[in-house]
Order: structure tokens, then sequence, then C-alpha cells
């Protein structure tokens, strides 16, 4: 998978669990900050990511994961 | 000198109506909100009716994904009393704004569905949404957060009792000063086939699934057990000063609470209503009215063969032969913790409006109901004050007096 068809795949993630308008989900966006992800909603986005993504993240990674980037490089690495 | 407690604002969302409008105009109207479970789950119950919501509750998706359906229908009531009680731009001190808001059963459904999830997918898959979901003080604690409420959020359970409960502690939450306005009301939804079950289990509901609009049917010697429902019931109430300062259109005084618990059984009622005569009387003294004076009464009269007469009894002894008694689960089914709430408003606008909603399907009254029953049809007069009655399992009695304004 492309970097922007995992940014495209979280965009649709963050759009269902969080109300997150999918043009605003960018690589350089902070999760918590830009995009105003609470912590439970963090949690449903990861466990949605790792079942789109057929990756394992596990809790001590997901601190982190601080922007859209951040989730990208790690699928990205884990998925290869 | 006490301080005198009016109701400011009314919501309501039930199985007659989205608001309160609608389901006043549906009671007047006799409408039963009674229907059958078309659901697949349904077919193996030996009940298969319910009174389920008029309208869906119409909360934002995203937020709506955070919150089990007895909060999201507490949420829409609140939101319409609020608006009612022109509050908003009142510049209210968040801190002397509280919430009661309780629920008999609270977030059973979450519970049910997260535990198919946990069984199907593993503990992982588990939403974390699931706590604040399911806990019973979800509902007061959402309204609480979307009204800024910083004066206490409260949520008492006491099963079907829980609606007028919540009202009773609002009025002491402003009488000794806590809060100038509380939030106060019940929420329920559970019409999913496990509660449905237990209950059948207990014999106590309505078998009649044939004819679902006639199966709820207080004091009738036909009712054979009560109606599920589901909604909520909120109302705003105000300390009487503050509203009359701000010119607020004021619905009635809430003037007294009693609230009384039998010590007998975890869930038959004591058989001669001793518990309940005790939350009357306690009422009519704290409101400082005599029996004499009271009208009208919404019974608790659920349905059930064993609850309705003894009722009655009760009313005659501690009020009088003269009141005006109805049932209005005979409309709406039984809504459990909000049933109180919901009553409490049918009470406040029969004052308001000088008219008594009817109880249907009272074909054939059963011996003992001595009283004068508004059966089939909305009786107009004037009401110059009026009694709510809730009833719970485990022996909890609440009785809530409001007068004209």
């Amino acid at each position: 998978m492309t970097r922007d068809e995992i940014v495209a795949g979280l965009a649709e993630i963050l759009e269902e669990v969080a109300g997150v308008n999918p043009d605003d989900v960018t690589e350089e966006k902070s999760f918590t900050e830009d995009l105003d992800v609470d912590s439970l909603s963090m949690v449903e986005v990861v466990v949605a990511a790792e079942e789109k993504f057929g990756v394992k993240i596990p809790d001590d990674e997901v601190q982190n994961l601080k922007t859209v980037g951040d989730a990208v490089s790690y699928i990205s690495k884990a998925q290869a | 000198m006490t301080v005198e407690v009016v109701v400011t604002g009314l919501g309501a969302t039930t199985p007659l109506g989205g608001d309160v409008a609608s389901t006043w105009d549906a009671m007047l109207a006799g409408r039963s909100g009674v229907s059958a479970l078309t659901q697949e789950w349904a077919a193996q119950l030996p009940v298969r009716i319910a009174a389920q919501l008029a309208v869906e509750p119409t909360i934002d998706r995203v937020q709506a994904r955070r919150m089990d359906r007895s909060e999201q229908v507490a949420l829409v009531a609140a939101r319409e009393a609020w608006a009612d009680s022109g509050l908003a731009d009142a510049n209210l001190d968040p801190e002397r704004l509280g919430v009661v808001v309780g629920t008999g059963i609270g977030g059973a459904t979450t519970l049910l569905a997260q535990d198919d999830i946990l069984e199907a997918s593993g503990p992982r898959r588990v939403s974390p949404h699931t706590v604040p979901m399911l806990m019973p003080n979800g509902p007061a604690a959402w309204i609480g957060l979307e009204f800024k409420a910083r004066a206490g959020v409260h949520s008492p359970t006491s099963a079907c009792a829980t609606g007028s409960e919540s009202i009773a502690w609002a009025l002491d939450m402003i009488r000794s000063g806590r809060a100038d306005v509380v939030i106060a009301g019940g929420t329920e939804s559970v019409i999913h086939p496990l509660p449905i079950a237990g209950f059948a289990s207990m014999r106590a509901m309505s078998t009649r699934n044939d004819e679902p609009e006639k199966a709820s049917r207080p004091f009738d010697r036909g009712r054979d057990g009560f109606v599920l429902g589901e909604g909520s019931g909120i109302v705003v109430l105000e300390r009487a000063d503050l509203a009359r300062a701000r010119g607020a259109k004021v619905y009635a005084r809430l003037a007294g609470a009693g609230m009384t618990s039998d010590g007998f059984d975890i869930v038959q009622p004591e058989p001669s209503h001793a518990g309940a005569a005790r939350a009357v009387a306690k009422a009519l003294k704290d409101a400082g009215v005599d029996g004499a004076e009271i009208v009208h009464v919404n019974a608790h009269a659920t349905s059930t063969p064993v609850g309705d007469i003894p009722e009655i009894t009760m009313l005659r002894t501690v009020i009088g032969d003269h009141p005006v008694v109805t049932s209005t689960k005979s409309m709406t089914g039984h809504l459990l913790g909000a049933a109180g709430a919901v009553e409490s408003i049918a009470t406040v606008l029969a004052i308001h409006h000088g008219v008594v909603p009817p109880t249907i399907n009272l074909d054939d009254p059963d011996d003992g109901v001595d009283l004068d029953v508004a059966a089939h049809k909305a009786r107009h007069m004037e009401i110059p004050a009026a009694l709510n009655n809730s009833f719970g399992f485990g022996g909890h009695n609440a009785a809530l007096i409001f007068t004209r304004a």
C-alpha cells in the first residue's frame, strides 16, 4: 500500500469513529491536537486500523503515534 | 419558610410522540403507543408487544455511537425541556445548575451487545465506550455535560419509582440551597429479549399479543400485566422567585414530595399499601395541602392483576372518595425508570390545561375500583392540585404533589 492509500484509509476510519472531515486528514496532523480525537476514540481508531490494514499495533506503540504520518509509517513498516 | 419551586420546562420522547406536544395530544385523544414486536428475536418470546418510541432519537451520528439508547432519549428530552424553559438566554451560573436523572435498569442493551462482541470477536473488539454507555449515571452525566451543570449531577435508582424520586430529590436540592435550577427526570430503553424474558418469567407482563393496543388496561377486570415501554421525561425545576424575576413561563408549582420504603419484599408491594399511604401522607404534609384539595391523581397503576386495586383503596383512605384518577400507562405502557417523570409531565399539563387524560381500555372496572377513573375520554375540569404516584420493585414509594402556580 502507498502512503497515500494508508492516509485515505485512516481518514475513512477517523470520519466513522470521530466525525473528522477526511479533507483534514494529512500526514502532519496530530490526532489529539489537530483532529480532536480523544483517548477513547483513539483506541477505536487503532483497533479499526489493525483490522483494515491487517497489522498489529501494540498498546505501548500507540503513544508514539502522535501524527497521522507516524501512524502511516508504522502501518507501512508493519505491512512490509 | 420553605423555598417555593416551580416547573418552567418540559421535555419528553415517548411511545406516543417525539416531544411533549405530540405526546400530550395523543394522550388526550386516547391513543395507544403499544404495538407488536416484529423483530426476529421476538418470535421466541412469550411477550411479543411493547411500547416503542414513536420517533427515533435525533442525536448527531458520532455522539450517538458513544451513547446508550437510554442516554440518547434522555438527552433528546432534556434538550426540549431546556429550550422550553428559556434558560439558555438567562445567564445562569453553572454552579447553580444541577441534574437529577435516573434510570431503572441503565445501559443493559449496550452490555448485552458488547457481550455478543466479546463472545464473537474477543476482548480487544469491545468498545472503549462500553462503560460510560452502560453506567446508570450516564444519562444524567451526558445532560450535565451538555448544559455545563456544576452544582451536582445525581442518579437515583429505584426501579419504577426512579422518575418521581429523581424529581423529589431535585426539589430537595433547590430547597436546601444547593442549586437554583435542576434538570430532573428519568429515562429507560431496554426493549431487548433479555429484560423482556426476565419480566415475563416473573409473570408480570401482559401476553395479549394479538391485541397490542388493548394490552395495557389498568383497573380493568381483564388486565393481565404491564406492557414494557421506552422513553424519557425531563422537567426543569426552578426557584420560584428567580423564575418570576426573569418572567419565565410557569407550568405549575412542585408543592411537595413524599418518599418511603416498604421494608417488606424485594418485588411484592406491601399488601395493605401502607408504605404508599405513608408516602402520599408525607407529600400532603410537605406540600401543606389537604387531601380534600387533591382533585386529580395520576396513578402508578401498571395493569398488573395485583397492583392496581390496592392503590385505589389506599387513595380512598388517604385522599378521600373525590379525586378523578387516571393511569396514562394505559397509553404509554410502563416506562419503568421514566414512568414517574413522564407521568409528572402529564400531571403538570393536566393542571396547566385543566384536563385529565383518559385511562383507555377500561371497559369493565374490576371489583374495588370505587373511585372515579377517567375511562376512555379526557375529562375537562379545574385542577388546583394533583398527585402523581410511583412505586418500584425494592419497595420504593414516591408521591409528588403539583399545584397551580
